[in-house]
């Protein structure tokens, strides 16, 4: 399998200045970015194996000495690139507030409680299939400075890596029908309703766990696809 | 159409869970503990080469230091091996991984310590100069940023195909600047006279 990474799928993802999301201002690049072919240092990348996690990384309600306050909820879905063929085998991590929408970080003075059970901190391995799990619990809404009344919607940041360096990507899993959407810059972000529709997460009745958890799905596709041969000429 | 999962920011709060051992301070009470996975230190045991420090602050357009900045480094081994191949997720690593991460302190500054890659293959039959990818998040940062890092003195830069690409007068802006014996400095602008070349890949 012999991968590229074409430009064009870009188009999904945010410009770097974004002025309603304050501080691009000052940290967007003002000269256009120079255009350069890809060579082996972009198309190569880190592996991470099962190696790199223990057990219960990947479950937040079983890091403290305690369970955790909030809504338990199962987070689940597919890392996978651009002709959905699975991500194997590859580090996937997860950070996010608690459920009073706190993170564990002196700079978050939001005035809500910290949860001595909740790090909101895990990670996992994709299997064969590309397939993840979390168990967690919901992240609550916070306020933040970006201008007057501004809250953020409840969201888990996700970091994945791809089968490149090109394919490494950070990003953020919304909740469906989230009414802080309309005035979330970092959200809107993203100017194409299409393309905001993958950051949000569906809610997956069929794996919900009766008497214990709602599940969540969100798939993550990374930029690759295969080298077809078309595109050898 | 694309069917891309859009970029969004790693925003200031990444520490807990991607550089709980690294350089930002984040535990408030010190009461939480997480392991570290991705760290700044990229040595290993069976390491081969020429061990380096790299140090280096980031700075936004005000030349103020970026303080919630993530920067990921990638590179080649000491003698110009990547420890993958493209399109290949089986193949067995040396120890040497080639990957690290740094967190920011609240002056902007981050390091790495590693080995000085070598060589690497470029297109069209073409050698790369010795060089690092460097990957750039942090809050109001929606999508990373790539650069690169060169290293001054070397013959090998005057026949680099990439930074043949970037105008000859921002070059210097991709060259870490030797500072002691082994150390590199490599300061990042955002913006401004000395704004960093970073690339479209």
């Amino acid at each position: 399998m012999s991968l590229i990474y074409p430009r064009d799928g870009l188009s999904a993802y945010p410009k770097h200045l974004t002025p309603d999301y304050k501080s691009t201002v000052k940290r967007a690049p003002t000269k256009p970015l120079i255009l350069m072919p890809h060579t082996l240092s972009e198309m190569t990348g880190p592996i991470y194996g099962h190696d790199a996690i223990q057990e219960n990384d990947n479950d937040l309600t079983k890091q403290g000495k305690g369970e955790p306050l909030g809504e338990r909820i199962i987070v689940h879905g597919y890392v996978l690139d651009e002709d959905k063929r699975p991500v194997a085998d590859s580090l996937v991590e997860l950070w996010q507030a608690n459920a009073c929408g706190r993170y564990v970080h002196l700079v978050d003075q939001h005035p809500a409680p910290l949860d001595p059970n909740f790090t909101g901190a895990g990670r996992t391995v994709t299997d064969k299939n590309g397939y993840y799990k979390f168990i967690t619990i919901k992240p609550g809404a916070y306020p933040w400075g970006n201008h007057h009344n501004a809250w953020r919607p409840n969201h888990i940041h996700f970091s994945v890596f791809g089968h490149s360096f090109l394919s490494r990507l950070v990003t953020q899993m919304y909740f469906p029908g989230d009414y802080l959407f309309p005035f979330d810059p970092i959200f809107n972000s993203v100017t194409d309703e299409r393309d905001r529709a993958r950051m949000i997460s569906t809610f997956d009745l069929e794996n919900t766990i009766p008497d214990w958890a709602l599940c969540f799905r969100f798939d993550i596709v990374v930029r690759g696809r295969d080298k077809t041969p078309e595109d050898m000429h | 159409m694309s069917e891309l999962t859009p970029s969004q920011t790693v925003g200031p709060f990444y520490a807990y869970g991607l550089t709980p051992k690294g350089r930002a301070k984040w535990d408030p009470d010190g009461t939480y503990s997480w392991k570290e996975t991705v760290g700044d230190n990229l040595i290993t045991p069976d390491v081969v080469g020429d061990r380096i420090r790299i140090e280096g602050g980031i700075y936004d357009g005000d030349g103020k230091p970026i303080p919630d900045a993530m920067l990921e480094i990638w590179q080649a081994d000491g003698q110009g091996r990547y420890s993958n191949e493209p399109g290949s997720r089986n193949l067995s690593n040396a120890a040497f991984k080639g990957h690290g991460r740094s967190a920011c302190d609240k002056d902007g500054v981050f390091s790495f310590d590693t080995v000085k890659p070598g060589q690497v293959a470029g297109p069209n039959g073409t050698k790369q100069a010795p060089h690092i990818v460097v990957c750039i998040f942090g809050r109001g940062m929606l999508r990373q940023v790539y650069t690169r890092l060169y290293f001054e003195g070397e013959a090998a830069n005057a026949t680099d195909p990439i930074l043949a690409l970037v105008p000859a007068d921002r070059r210097d802006t991709l060259i870490a600047k030797k500072n002691g014996t082994n150390t590199y400095r490599f300061d990042i602008h955002m913006q401004g006279d000395k704004e960093t070349v970073f690339f479209d890949v």
